[in-house]
């Protein structure tokens, strides 16, 4: 594997966004009106509920989290859509470039885009909401890794369907994670839920993470064997993310569908 | 890593065969491009050309047979022998929204250009390309392109050098030099050069040796500037015309 390959993928990324006000935006707009949004509603929470639990960590930093993770996600696509808009594979897939290098490249661009992001909540969601993340402790680290790894996997995996089934796809990949929180547990308890979606929801190691967050806020012990096991999973699924990718560019490869990838099918 | 073979071939290719379903696209074709050697691969539209471009430069897997670029292994070395390899076809532009200069800095990295800031510079002179450094690939005009394409294409001096139809979008005095360009760099570098055209008067102005394919099989295979003759045509244009309309009408005795 080769490292200056790798970061010819990231220095195409950098050109692309320095340069361009509509690639900049999204990574502070989305996230700043999703922090300003539900910052304001657990404000309002906090008022009108007589209960005394402070919504600004249970909502607001649950929401922060997510969005972290739908920006890992949107920064592998966005980096693979490049290619994709400008029908770039030929170029790319006909040179000595890997396939491992090709997604290291996509990785790396979106822990870059996704950072400026995760910034701009936590200074929002502080400076603005007041939220403290020393509620979380030291588990905020995990509670991070997990997400990345869960949006790294989601990422390649959608990229894997787009290269496999052609540019029009790239719809499917936007209402990913939407279709993906409610089972996520991103606002309530996952007890919450009917015994199916509950089943559904241990798939998923984002679940794990909110639960961790809202036994930690409400003083109970810290999960770690949950967390450990939702790391393991994440890891798993970005495992298998790389083999999807790897097989739809096989896939391509043995079709022509690269050589041909505007015309979306070779059949 | 893998050592790069100095033999005279600088491609192989062995029993080479693509289907898609019922279709055969390439079928069992065998050739080799020699160090120094330009070699010409005509035929109609549809004959297998682009298909058998696309196979060499890894971005279609054959249905059978083998491909050796300086006696490396394409199927199971794939990146050290594209590595030695590059190309510009007219199909294929350069992401049109990076400037001319980032363009090259990406695709030298990828091809681990040494000392690629003056790699860039020799080549935006040698293309005439200087003025447009800072310009985006895609405001250029068709033939500014296809002069950043073979850059590009000349980027990490490829032991083969594929180009698919590269002067169709140039004006005749451009096309004149960028021909002399590729002659000089075949004649002077370390490799050799499969080149496609529609253009018959400089595929026998350039090429050493030319391959007709028809439906998929190489047809005839000689020397541009006598096959017309050997075949009892006028010019190799005529030949071309017989090619793509009645190929079983040709006298196939001088073929080897």
């Amino acid at each position: 594997m080769s490292l200056t390959r790798t970061a010819a993928i990231v220095l195409r990324q950098f050109y692309l966004t320095r340069g361009s006000f509509s690639r900049v935006l999204p990574m502070f707009v989305w996230v700043g009106v999703d922090m300003v949004l539900w910052g304001f509603i657990t404000r309002y929470l906090n008022a009108v509920t007589a209960s005394g639990i402070n919504f600004v960590p249970r909502l607001l930093g649950t929401v922060l989290l997510w969005d972290f993770f739908i920006r890992v996600m949107q920064g592998i696509t966005m980096a693979f859509f490049e290619d994709v808009w400008s029908r770039n594979f030929l170029n790319f897939f006909a040179t000595p470039l890997r396939i491992e290098e090709y997604v290291a490249g996509l990785v790396l661009s979106s822990i870059a885009t996704s950072t400026v992001s995760l910034a701009v909540m936590l200074v929002l969601a502080t400076m603005v909401f007041g939220l403290s993340f020393f509620v979380y402790g030291l588990l905020l680290l995990p509670f991070i890794l997990v997400l990345f790894l869960c949006g790294i996997a989601l990422g390649v995996f959608a990229s894997g369907m787009v290269l496999r089934l052609g540019p029009a796809t790239e719809w499917f990949v936007w209402p990913i994670p939407a279709l993906l929180s409610p089972f996520a547990g991103v606002f309530y308890p996952l007890s919450t839920l009917p015994r199916w979606m509950q089943a559904m929801a241990h798939l998923l190691p984002q679940s794990y993470v909110f639960e961790a967050m809202r036994t930690v806020i409400s003083g109970g012990t810290a999960p770690v064997a949950a967390l450990a096991w939702a790391g393991s999973l994440a890891i798993v699924y970005v495992l298998v993310a790389c083999w999807f990718f790897t097989r739809m560019y096989q896939y391509a490869v043995r079709t022509g569908l690269v050589a041909r990838y505007s015309a979306e099918t070779v059949s | 890593m893998l050592q790069v073979a100095q033999s005279t071939e600088v491609l192989s290719v062995a029993g080479l065969r693509k289907r898609y379903r019922d279709t055969v696209a390439v079928d069992g074709i065998s050739f080799a491009v020699a160090r120094n050697e330009i070699v010409g691969l005509l035929g109609p539209n549809g004959a297998g050309k682009t298909t058998t471009i696309n196979m060499v430069l890894g971005v279609l897997a054959p249905t059978a047979g083998s491909i050796q670029i300086e006696g490396v292994d394409l199927a199971s070395h794939r990146s050290e022998a594209l590595g030695c390899t590059n190309f510009a076809a007219v199909y294929a532009p350069l992401p049109g929204n990076l400037t001319v200069e980032q363009n090259l800095r990406i695709f030298g990295l990828i091809y681990r250009v040494k000392n690629l800031p003056e790699r860039i510079a020799t080549l935006l002179q040698r293309f005439d390309l200087e003025r447009f450094r800072k310009v985006k690939y895609g405001v250029l005009s068709s033939g500014e392109q296809t002069r950043v394409a073979l850059a590009k294409a000349m980027l990490n001096r490829p032991h083969l050098l594929l180009l698919d139809e590269p002067t169709v979008s140039l004006d005749p005095s451009v096309a004149r030099e960028i021909r002399e360009q590729i002659r000089e760099y075949a004649s002077q570098g370390p490799g050799g050069v499969l080149w496609t055209s529609h253009n018959m008067h400089e595929v026998e102005d350039v090429c050493h040796r030319v391959l007709f394919l028809s439906r998929g099989k190489i047809l005839l295979e000689g020397n541009p500037k006598t096959l017309a003759r050997e075949h009892g045509k006028q010019s190799l244009e005529e030949l071309f015309i017989t090619v793509a309309r009645e190929p079983l009408a040709l006298d196939l005795r001088h073929t080897l």
